[in-house]
């Protein structure tokens, strides 16, 4: 009996569409996951690991090869150097071996290493196991032929090949859970936090009410509007370097122009040290990173606003309300949406920013934020796995607001 | 507020209020254009700001009172009284500073209260005067927090560190010396090899932007146009990548650059740099080709296009104005880019323009020079915005929030 009805699963036509789709996303796919999901996956490793910024290159064996004593004759007697070391100063190299081809025109002259045997015209050496920082120097005394001046011999012509298990710590199965007790230990973490917090709650808020303000200076056109609006943007548009640097300057406790024009007016009598004093470096970190990216919010509340109809305004206006019942009643709910949108994404873009403060403070004065912190451990402590650990926390962090974000995201404005 | 609402009242506070915003304003710009010292001083702004409120409600018209309040301010200045302060000040600033006050007082303020009259106010005209006066203050308050940063920028690396120590509100520059005030300039480019930084940054803009178009334009056709079992997840995912903090991937990476050799390379940047920008112009992208009309495809379906060559030769076509936002939008992260640079790169002779400023902070380095660096590094990024603005407004709204 067969079936009577409408065909079920894919047909033909919807399988090639649906297979060039992929085949359009696989480089995408492929390239994301090798610069994201490989190295987010890698932060975990790495947080569990105790790794420091000099355990990054594997320990290995180091040889250098030469033949020492200048002979100028058939006959002359000179000595074969090999002068081996194991490149990391802590880590274990096991199993070290040596093997290099006996070079032609050399012949053995007295006794050769116990450790080593020469076969078939290959020298080979079993040379143990090496602690960090373990040197040896093999010496093989020989006596020069004919044939090495001859073939114009040369030592270092055959490339010597040396073989040793040593345990990387990236690869090996240690692991730790210090980088993690290191990182909660103490209440420095918990200030962090709060720093951050203070950052991306305010830096968020503020850049939205400064955005709201400034579009609103913009909502109707006159001469200039586009001038303004351009310039309104420069400080986002703005290499960041440049403008950390600028107020930098323009702070400065010494010579910076703020400093002299308040003293100047009479608003203090000594020079601020704007950036670094407790309170005030978060403060000023706080208002850098409203003054940058205001003129985010301001571009898309200014766009939402421009396309709200005037026909309410009319009849508003027509009702008696006044300007400040027209703003309250009639434009506050229309952008509430693109507000809430702008907060959301502000806010997880501002608790993931490094630059900013990175370049103002360096994480100084009580302005040390999660980010930063992440650079503090693995680099200037030189600590990478606390780094790595620290970075954990802010993903589980990201991972908590995004719940959130998809919640709110998916009824509003359609993302 | 209700109380406040009669013109005799309202005049006098927008007046006073009005007066001390032109008094701060003046008192900033003159000190930062001359480095004399200006002073604005509240109690002779509430003494000078009630009469003045008080006679343009009653009367008057713009001219008329810019300039008779430019002539009582410079009585005032010489005096040594009135809402701006100042010591032993040439007459040229004196005037300067006059006629800046009494245009910036009357004009503005006479529009503000035109509309008011002596007695009781209506609450339509009560607010509107306000708001024009608060917008007012909005003008001038957002207009100098974006423009000193930059004004500091660039006058400072025209000066030279003698003269900044000595009166650091001090901007005028010494026109007499001609090209010689360029000579922090000259010095990047010739000494610290600032040429050759500008043109890395340049060209791995470039390049990041030709390689991000090339992975995103098929992506995002995909997850716009074309129906396949994962659509919905993937859109999700790509706003979910765009979350990942850079300095969380910067780790992973700068340890795998360090075992790879690839740390202090420009192929190492130039791999990296277009896949923090592939998610962007992914969903920047695919929104505006959900806006395209699917029938003019569909017709070229119909007709025996490919699909690969519908997306050639119409799509892509359709979709110039938001390549151009997209390409622009890309290549400005590329070219402001900072964190990656300076953890990846550390040979100056491989340096991009970011990494080679943060090098010039340094104590040895005068100060002028890292300003210099940074106007080199801004200028070419603001003409590309200024002269693009359309393109580059509408690509930051297309969906990219992030910064």
């Amino acid at each position: 009996m067969s079936d009577i009805g409408p065909p079920r699963g894919a047909g033909p036509l919807a399988r090639s569409e649906a297979r060039l789709a992929w085949g359009l996303l696989t480089p995408t796919i492929l390239a994301v996951s090798l610069v994201v999901i490989l190295p987010l996956l890698a932060i975990f490793w790495i947080s569990v690991k105790p790794v420091s910024l000099s355990d990054l290159r594997a320990p290995e064996t180091v040889v250098r090869e030469d033949l020492r004593g200048r002979p100028a004759a058939p006959g002359d007697e000179a000595t074969l150097r090999y002068r081996l070391r194991n490149s990391s100063p802590s880590s274990e190299i096991t199993g070290v071996t040596l093997e290099d081809s006996w070079p032609e025109g050399l012949a053995l002259a007295g006794e050769l290493d116990p450790r080593c045997q020469i076969a078939e015209g290959i020298l080979s050496c079993d040379l143990g196991d090496w602690e960090g920082g373990y040197r040896e120097t093999l010496n093989i005394p020989v006596v020069t032929e004919q044939a090495w001046f001859d073939t114009d011999g040369d030592v270092e012509d055959t490339p010597v090949e040396v073989d040793g298990k040593a345990s990387f710590v990236l690869t090996n199965g240690e692991f730790t859970l210090k980088n993690f007790v290191s990182v909660f230990d103490g209440g420095e973490f918990f200030n962090v936090l709060g720093v951050t917090l203070f950052y991306t709650v305010f830096g968020t808020v503020g850049a939205l009410v400064m955005g709201l303000f400034a579009s609103m200076l913009l909502n109707h056109s006159f001469k200039g509007q586009g001038i303004l609006r351009g310039l309104y943007l420069f400080p986002y548009v703005a290499p960041v370097i440049a403008v950390a640097f600028a107020w930098i300057l323009l702070f400065d406790p010494f010579s910076g122009s703020a400093n002299a024009l308040l003293v100047q007016m009479g608003v203090t009598d000594q020079a601020i040290n704007f950036f670094g004093e407790r309170p005030l470096a978060l403060i000023m970190v706080t208002l850098f990173e409203i003054w940058r990216y205001f003129p985010l919010s301001f571009l898309f509340i200014l766009a939402r606003m421009q396309s709200i109809s005037t026909d309410m305004y009319e009849a508003a206006d027509m009702d008696g309300a006044s300007p400040f019942q027209q703003f309250w009643y009639l434009s506050m709910p229309q952008l509430l949406g693109i507000l809430s949108v702008l907060f959301l994404l502000r806010f997880i873009w501002t608790f993931n920013k490094f630059d900013d403060i990175f370049l103002l403070t360096g994480g100084n004065a009580g302005t040390r934020v999660l980010t930063v912190n992440v650079y503090e451990q693995a680099f200037a402590v030189s600590n990478i796995g606390a780094g790595a650990a620290v970075a954990v926390v802010i993903f589980a962090c990201l991972l908590l607001f995004s719940v959130f974000f998809f919640k709110f995201m998916s009824k509003e404005e359609g993302l | 507020m209700k109380h406040l609402r009669f013109g005799y009242l309202t005049g006098p506070a927008l007046g006073v209020l009005w007066t001390f915003v032109i008094a701060v304003t003046v008192a900033v710009a003159m000190s930062f254009a001359t480095g004399e010292a200006f002073r604005p001083s509240l109690t002779w702004s509430v003494i000078f700001g009630i009469p003045t409120g008080l006679a343009l409600v009653w009367g008057g018209t713009t001219l008329v009172a810019s300039a008779v309040l430019s002539v009582v301010y410079f009585i005032a200045l010489s005096l040594g009284i009135g809402p701006v302060l100042t010591g032993n000040v040439s007459s040229v600033a004196r005037v300067a500073a006059a006629v800046f006050m009494g245009i910036g007082i009357g004009w503005p303020l006479k529009v503000f209260v035109e509309e008011l009259t002596m007695g009781a106010l209506t609450r339509h005209e009560f607010e509107e005067a306000v708001i024009r006066t608060l917008k007012g203050f909005g003008y001038i308050f957002f207009t100098a927090i974006v423009v000193i940063p930059f004004y500091v920028m660039v006058m400072t690396s025209l000066k030279n560190q003698a003269q900044l120590m000595q009166n650091p509100l001090d901007f005028s520059i010494d026109l007499s010396q001609g090209w010689g005030l360029f000579r922090s300039y000259v010095e990047l480019i010739t000494e610290f090899n600032f040429g050759s930084y500008m043109w890395t940054s340049f060209y791995i803009s470039v390049l990041t932007v030709f390689i991000t178009l090339l992975f995103a334009i098929p992506g995002a056709y995909a997850v716009a146009r074309l129906r396949f079992r994962g659509q919905a997840a993937f859109s999700r995912s790509i706003l979910l990548i765009y979350m990942v903090p850079m300095i969380v991937l910067a780790l992973p990476i700068y340890i795998a650059f360090s075992m790879m050799g690839l740390r202090n390379s420009i192929t190492g940047i130039v791999m990296i740099y277009p896949v923090t920008t592939i998610p962007v112009a992914l969903y920047m992208l695919q929104g505006y080709f959900r806006g395209l009309p699917a029938e003019i495809e569909e017709a070229g379906l119909m007709d025996g296009l490919s699909r690969l060559q519908v997306i050639l030769k119409i799509t892509l076509p359709l979709s110039l104005p938001a390549l151009a936002s997209v390409s622009l939008y890309v290549f400005m992260i590329a070219w402001n880019e900072f964190l990656l640079a300076f953890m990846l790169l550390d040979d100056p002779s491989k340096f991009t323009l970011t990494r080679g400023i943060a090098s010039l902070n340094s104590s040895e380095i005068p100060r002028q020079h890292l300003m210099a660096g940074s106007v080199i590094a801004t200028v070419p990024i603001m003409a590309l915005f200024l002269g693009l603005e359309k393109f580059m407004t509408k690509g930051l709204t297309a969906g990219s929030v992030k910064g």
